[in-house]
């Protein structure tokens, strides 16, 4: 992964610092000098103030490299058990008394052991079951069993990271993923991320990864069990209008921000909301969480299975399980 | 939080005693408990060790506790090794006429969580005093049906007796 050291170097190249300030002085005065002495004396502040922005490109370029490489670092000892123990009643008041939260069968969840969570994901920057779901996981099985959460970089990046890293929140990547699983730890993964998460209101019924079958490979290299966990409700929380798909592209965060979308809604306080960056104030909407049998991939499809017969497996007992808690849903919202 | 909740049931200490004393009967009577399971090589008694989970709110809460303290038909009181920190204790105590005055007691909350965990002890206070309230009256229902099943069965056992 990314080291700190590594990624300061390369924005150092890349005209960050000191080295880089002086550089684009000069290349800045050569270019002003045929204009004469009225050109002399403009070059000379033009330079100047060359210099100075581009010291202050080079500084914030430095800042940003050095930060990126913080939050792209994962140290499973960032989770703090203690911490998580002390702010369980809080995440509880939120879950019950806003979302009135339900989760079913955290029992299907092996005993003990690594084991590969895989959820859909909902409800925008402010997702409920990021909530409710650690909660229930650390009030059944003790904040002692190591429970990790792989979280998009921007996440991490927040001023909410540092909070959220001693929850057991790690960058997402199959690095950090199989270095917890390793340790014998539980992850939570959400493999249609950002993709998912955004998705249009009304197809908050659906499970939609992407066609991202990381999951599985990962499991299948680890040979850990899969346990499916289903959530609905958090699509109500606010009027997912579009993911914005369009706009990402437009704005080449896909390239440089690894957003895939700039998701439109319609979400408190900002009436209309873009972005989502600065996160929203979600809708009390009742959350429902189920936790399914787990699958043991080997197990099921043989030595070496497939992963995009496993990938259909896991989406196809997901549906069927959302579609079985929004048969029981009366009405958005109120649940 | 402590909560405080009791009852009069009609029956011998001891009767109540050897029902609640026996783990494999706490699901039967412990209201919103959705777990009891031995942990230790000791099913019963001063030490034994019991995973429990009890719903309160969003979640199932609990942990490892262990039995503290254990005094046939008198008390039984336990403490939490891990999970929310709870003490719990069953005080049995004769009141005349094989009738035995039953109290719950159960006292929980997170140390170091401050306020929050001052107000989450309120809002889950009804709700828990709610699941006392339950347990008493099914362990009442429960106790009082085995001493009439234990009666009949001794009646039967000398109908000369019924009979005279």
């Amino acid at each position: 992964m990314a080291d700190p050291a590594i990624l300061a170097e390369r924005a150092k190249k890349n005209g960050g610092g000191e080295a880089g300030a002086g550089e684009g002085s000069s290349s800045f005065a050569e270019r002003m000098a045929p204009l004469g002495v009225a050109g002399d004396a403009f070059a000379r502040v033009g330079g100047g103030v060359a210099d100075a922005a581009t010291a202050v490109a080079g500084g914030i370029v430095g800042r940003v490299g050095r930060r990126i490489g913080q939050v792209l670092s994962a140290d499973l000892d960032d989770r703090d058990p203690d911490y998580i123990r002390e702010n369980l009643p809080l995440s509880w008041l939120a879950a019950t008394l806003w979302y009135r939260a339900e989760v079913r069968n955290m029992g299907n969840v092996p005993e003990r052991g690594a084991v590969l969570l895989v959820g859909n994901h909902t409800g925008g920057n402010m997702s409920p079951e990021v909530i409710v779901l650690p909660l229930a996981f650390s009030t059944y099985f003790g904040v002692e069993r190591p429970f990790y959460q792989l979280a998009h970089n921007l996440v991490l990046a927040s001023p909410l990271g540092p909070f959220l890293r001693r929850y057991g929140a790690m960058p997402a990547s199959h690095e950090h993923a199989r270095e917890a699983l390793r340790s014998g730890a539980a992850v939570l993964v959400f493999p249609g991320g950002d993709w998912e998460v955004h998705r249009p209101s009304w197809e908050g019924n659906r499970v939609d990864f992407a066609g991202r079958t990381g999951f599985v490979k990962l499991a299948l290299s680890e040979n850990v069990e899969i346990v499916p966990v289903v959530t609905i409700g958090g699509q109500e929380t606010a009027l997912f209008l579009s993911r914005g798909a369009w706009l990402a592209k437009l704005t080449r965060a896909d390239r440089l921000l690894r957003l895939k979308v700039i998701p439109i809604s319609l979400a408190l306080p900002w009436i209309l909301n873009v972005g989502d960056l600065l996160g929203h104030l979600p809708l009390p909407a009742k959350i429902t969480i189920e936790v399914l049998p787990p699958i043991d991939p080997h197990e099921r499809f043989g030595h070496e299975p497939d992963p995009d017969e496993v990938y259909e497996h896991v989406i196809g007992v997901m549906q069927e399980a959302l579609d079985g808690l929004a048969a029981e849903r009366r009405f958005p919202v109120i649940g | 939080m402590r909560l405080n909740e009791s009852t009069i049931v009609s029956a011998s200490p001891k009767l109540i005693w050897d029902y609640i004393a026996d783990p494999g009967n706490a699901l039967h009577y412990m209201s919103g408990v959705t777990r009891w399971e031995v942990v230790s090589e000791r099913r019963s008694g001063l030490g034994a060790r019991y995973r429990m989970l009890i719903q309160v709110g969003s979640a199932e809460v609990g942990g490892l506790i262990e039995v503290v303290e254990f005094s046939p038909e008198r008390d039984m009181a336990w403490s939490s090794v891990t999970g929310v920190d709870q003490r719990g204790r069953w005080r049995l105590r004769g009141v005349g006429g094989s009738r035995t005055r039953v109290e719950f007691r159960f006292a929980y909350g997170v140390a170091g969580a401050g306020i929050t965990g001052y107000i989450s002890e309120l809002v889950a206070a009804p709700s828990l005093r709610r699941h006392l309230r339950r347990s008493l009256q099914l362990l009442k229902r429960q106790v009082e049906h085995e001493r009439l099943r234990r009666d009949a069965a001794a009646r039967q056992a000398t109908p000369e007796a019924t009979t005279a």
